[in-house]
């Protein structure tokens, strides 16, 4: 039997309100299953369990806050402890009733249902039902219903609009000031914590910038390659060279990544800073970093990352973008010990065979962590990343 | 309350507690006198006035000649003028002939003299089948004369209804007509001898649930808490709702209790079509629409004249097992 | 007191009162035609002689129950002519708020229980007055009138039967008028003398001319005098006719026109003032007198009626359930 625990989805999270569960005892589950969602200050997250098995009991119940490490689940991996019985155990009204203190009413979760009215008619709904649903914004779409003669009654509705209702309503959820706060409170810790030192490194993207073109014109819109995810490819590769700059400095020690894991920085609207991880990024095509960075940057902005891409990544990566300062000297993101930054890429003289020419350039800078590395680490793998990017074809 | 008055026994029967409350209304008040078919040298029909006659004199328990229409029709010339007459007519059944005193005189003389004169008459009737005494004794017209503006409709169901509900009825300035059903002459309960009076406007809950409303009156009453225990082992909580009066009728309780359980079996022993349970399934779906979680269900009786044989009478009557399949059908559809 | 004192005064009472029913009936007809009075309206003409008569018996203590066709009784026994024609405008101010019109009068202060208009329906009644009035203790007479189509109703059977058994105070006046609206008494009743019903149920019954009002008053004050003495019910049958249709809507086609002229030549208007002229016991300019008085009085009531108020349909269910019983 395993105790599946609150995770910690940011370097700051101490704790965080079970809003739903997405399963019921006796459901099957597989690593990477997404088995509920929580409210933390930076929004909705979905959490996914790493085990396989059988849900064998829900120890939290919805609308509680508990520490992270707490025991919110138990699953059964056919392990060394007993059987979990047949029958699905009743979850009880009484986790309603414990909703009710945070506002919002619950009831269990049932399975998505069939559609209702196959015969094309419209769906039979008790008068109190649709009253509710109206409230509720809830389409009776695809409800199936419970009721006499097949009526969607009640309980229906308000099964299936918590169901569905609850993602889009964490969505809109992002809390601006709770985010903010987050972000001071990590900035401030690595700013007290961490001895950062800078190095910069100003790139020649000539070479780059021509490839990515005549590879784009040969792509489709949507498949386009933008100079990020070189940049953010380059970035990887070259941390696996140097080992020593991917991982989280914890309990006094250096422990390295089991991958190079790109945390992404991802500015969201209305401000706030988001930095999911690209996992394997060393590992992925330039294609499957540029459909990466589309997906996270879109689901990081509508709320709907998830915890692995959270806690997970090794280094972070920033890229000013065509509107940012021409260098960054970023700031480094507990736990980990190294970041990167790029700054705007800028057309600046270049002096090529003692000659001087007009050449696209971007200033590569790294911040380290003193404690793990120092300037020669970071210096080497600024270099990594410049030699990359002069043979994109390799990236 | 004059200690002759005082029930001296704490359990009764419901004929036991019909008579003990027209002695107390003879014995407190002169005007008070009663006039029925045989009430008095047989003793009533149903033994409900037996002894009276010798207790109270020939001017007060007045026997007479079988004519429901001048019996009647006398009790409201008699009320007219004074007197608090009680008039028995044997049975709902035979209250047919004297319909046109009831419609057109007792019911009707208030509004037309412009409120000159009121009619303080009370007519007690026993209703409702189950004896197997075949198609012309085993009316259940409650239902019908709740449609005539001007009367109350009274049906006790409970031993403290029984006792009680007669003196409210004689202090009512209107015409009241109380239905006593025959099932329930035997039935015996205790009487809570704190109680000394009850009022004759507003129905009760007689078992609180949350499942599911059942609304019943009179000899449907027993069969609502009956289906009730029924679905409570099945964990279905029915509450039951006992009208006591079917003209007016408490709308307020019918919508309270719908609109909390949001489901409702009306039981109704009259034959279905245009009954009481019609017009208290309307009263729902003009009250508490938007309350329900179901469709509105009523169980009745079936349009037959009720039949002689006893499976056959048994079968057209609503039973408790009936009453609890349509709410169970509610609750927990199949 | 059975015998009447046919003094001038009381002769020129009796004519007076006859010959204001006959005129305000006639003003009943003019605004009928006018729908002013609407519905039904069943007109008294020729029957004068029974209600004057009996009501001479009576006294304020006494009590009243009449049928649809009650104007005479209504008039005879004092209700004032402007509150029965403001209640048949239908305004509040009527006798009963407008809400009885012509077939239902009441009138409390003066004991006058309607005014019914299902045959028979009256009957139950009177008995339930007069047991209480009995048991009261009371002196009181309960007159009850009816048509001769009442007598084959059930309640008719009914009540004679028990008020003979509970000799109750009734005085029963069957103004016999040949007609149930339509149905002559020949082919409706297989016992065409109304009196024999009455004495099979052991009532002292007499028959009556009922053109003849001293010959009415004359038998009510007999009867009224018995009943008061603790006689028991008394019967009285007062043969008359009704000179105008049953109600305004018929066409009358179950009788001949030359039967109606016959009666009405022997009418009790006719008859009593011709004898009290022949007689010379009334001055022409008396009788000149009478009828512009009642005439005045009638058109007095027409007025007062027209100025009238409607009650309030707000109003309409005031009455239905009584908050209290009138004290």
């Amino acid at each position: 039997m395993i105790d599946y625990r609150m995770p910690a989805l940011g370097a700051d999270m101490e704790a965080g309100t079970l809003v739903e569960w997405l399963i019921h005892p006796g459901d099957k589950v597989k690593s990477g299953s997404i088995i509920a969602v929580v409210e933390t200050q930076k929004g909705a997250i979905e959490i996914e369990v790493f085990a396989e098995g059988t849900i064998a009991e829900i120890v939290v119940p919805v609308g509680q806050r508990v520490p992270v490490g707490s025991v919110l689940a138990r699953i059964d991996d056919g392990g060394s402890s007993p059987p979990v019985s047949a029958a699905q155990p009743e979850i009880a009204t009484p986790i309603a009733q414990t909703a009710e203190a945070t506002g919002k009413r619950f009831a269990p979760l049932v399975p998505p249902p069939l559609t209702v009215g196959a015969t094309g008619t419209r769906p039979k709904v008790t008068p109190v039902a649709r009253r509710r649903a109206a409230a509720l914004g809830f389409d009776l779409l695809h409800v199936t219903g419970s009721g006499v003669e097949g009526s969607i009654r009640l309980a229906d509705v308000e099964r299936g609009a918590q169901r569905r209702a609850e993602p889009t309503r964490h969505v809109a959820g992002y809390d601006a000031a709770a985010m903010r706060a987050a972000i001071t409170a990590a900035m401030s810790r690595s700013k007290r914590e961490i001895p950062h030192y800078y190095l910069s490194e100003t790139i020649e993207l000539g070479r780059a910038l021509a490839w990515l073109e005549a590879s784009n014109a040969a792509r489709a819109p949507q498949d386009r390659l933008l100079p990020a995810a070189l940049l953010l490819k380059a970035s990887a590769l070259a941390v696996r060279k140097t080992p020593r700059l991917n991982g989280v400095f914890l309990d006094g020690e250096f422990k390295p990544g089991d991958g190079v894991h790109i945390g992404w920085a991802v500015s969201l609207r209305g401000g706030g800073l988001i930095a999911p991880a690209i996992r394997e990024a060393d590992k992925k095509s330039l294609s499957e970093i540029m459909s990466a960075l589309r997906d996270i940057v879109e689901r990081a902005r509508k709320g709907g990352l998830r915890s692995s891409e959270l806690g997970s990544a090794t280094i972070t990566v920033t890229s000013l973008g065509d509107r940012g300062a021409e260098a960054v000297a970023a700031i480094i993101h507990p736990p980990q010990v190294a970041i990167i930054g790029f700054g705007r890429i800028v057309t600046r003289p270049w002096v090529v065979e003692d000659k001087i020419e007009a050449r696209p350039v971007v200033a590569a800078t790294l911040a380290g962590d003193h404690r793990v590395t120092d300037g020669h680490i970071g210096g080497l793998l600024l270099a990594n990343i410049r030699d990359l990017l002069q043979e994109p074809d390799n990236l | 309350m004059s200690d002759a008055a005082a029930s001296s026994f704490l359990r009764l029967t419901y004929r036991e507690a019909c008579k003990q409350a027209l002695r107390q209304a003879l014995i407190e008040d002169p005007r008070v006198f009663l006039m029925g078919e045989d009430i008095g040298r047989y003793g009533g029909c149903y033994a409900v006035t037996k002894g009276m006659l010798e207790e109270f004199g020939e001017a007060r328990i007045r026997d007479t000649p079988l004519a429901e229409s001048a019996i009647v029709g006398a009790g409201i010339g008699a009320a007219i003028v004074g007197m608090r007459p009680i008039v028995e007519v044997m049975t709902c059944n035979f209250s047919l002939l004297a319909l046109d005193q009831i419609v057109n005189n007792a019911a009707t003389i208030p509004h037309m003299s412009g409120g000159q004169f009121a009619v303080p008459l009370v007519i007690r009737m026993a209703t409702g089948g189950g004896r197997r005494v075949a198609a012309q004794h085993s009316h259940s017209l409650e239902g019908w004369f709740a449609h005539i503006p001007g009367l109350r409709i009274l049906t006790p169901a409970t031993i403290e209804d029984a006792r009680f509900m007669l003196l409210g009825a004689l202090r009512d300035p209107n015409p009241v007509l109380i239905f006593e059903h025959v099932m329930l002459y035997n039935v015996e309960e205790n009487l809570d001898p704190g109680v000394c009076a009850v009022d004759i406007d507003h129905a009760k809950i007689r078992r609180a649930g949350r499942d599911v409303s059942l609304i019943a009156y009179g000899g449907g009453l027993p069969k609502a808490l009956a289906a009730a225990s029924l679905l409570n082992k099945e964990g279905i909580e029915a509450e039951v709702l006992d009208l006591r009066v079917l003209r007016p009728l408490d709308t307020a309780a019918i919508l309270e209790t719908v609109s909390r359980t949001r489901r409702c079996v009306i039981v109704d022993e009259g034959w279905r079509s245009g009954s009481i349970s019609a017009e208290i399934g309307m009263r729902i779906a003009e009250g508490a629409f938007f309350e329900l979680d179901a469709p509105l269900r009523r169980v009745c009786g079936r349009e037959v004249p009720m039949p002689y044989a006893a499976h056959l009478e048994d079968a057209c009557l609503p039973q408790p097992e009936g009453i609890a399949a349509a709410a169970r059908e509610l609750v927990a559809p199949s | 007191m059975s015998r009447i004192h046919l003094d001038h005064a009381h002769m020129r009472h009796l004519l007076k009162e006859m010959i204001r029913i006959r005129h305000f009936e006639a003003k009943c007809v003019e605004l009928y035609q006018a729908q002013k009075i609407l519905g039904f309206l069943h007109l008294y003409d020729g029957e004068e002689a029974v209600s004057v008569g009996a009501m001479q018996a009576l006294t304020a203590e006494d009590a009243v129950i009449a049928t649809y066709r009650e104007h005479g009784q209504a008039l005879a026994r004092g209700i004032p002519p402007s509150l029965l024609m403001a209640e048949m405008l239908g305004k509040v101010e009527g006798c009963c708020r407008g809400r009885g019109g012509s077939m239902h009068f009441f009138d409390r202060g003066r004991r006058f229980y309607g005014g019914n208009a299902i045959v028979g329906g009256g009957l139950p009644l009177a008995a339930g007055v007069a047991l209480a009035d009995l048991m009261q203790g009371k002196k009181s007479v309960t007159v009850c009138f009816f048509g001769d189509g009442a007598v084959n109703e059930g309640e008719f059977h009914e009540t004679l039967n028990l008020s003979m058994l509970w000799r109750l105070p009734v005085l029963f006046i069957c103004e016999n008028n040949l007609y149930a609206m339509g149905m002559a008494i020949e082919r409706a009743d297989s016992e065409t003398h109304i009196i024999r019903h009455a004495a099979s149920y052991g009532m002292p019954a007499e028959e009556v001319d009922g053109m003849d009002v001293v010959a009415v008053e004359s038998a009510a004050r007999r009867a009224a005098e018995a009943i008061r003495d603790g006689g028991g019910p008394h019967f009285l049958e007062c043969k008359t006719y009704r000179f105008r249709a049953h109600s305004m809507f018929d066409a009358q086609a179950y009788r001949k026109k030359e039967e109606v002229e016959a009666w009405r030549k022997k009418g009790p208007i006719v008859r009593f003032q011709g004898w009290l002229q022949d007689n010379h016991l009334i001055a022409e300019a008396e009788i000149a007198a009478i009828e512009s008085e009642v005439d005045r009085e009638i058109a007095d009531a027409v007025a007062f009626a027209e100025r009238g108020a409607l009650e309030p349909v707000e109003d309409v269910e005031r009455f239905v359930v009584m908050k209290e019983v009138p004290a």
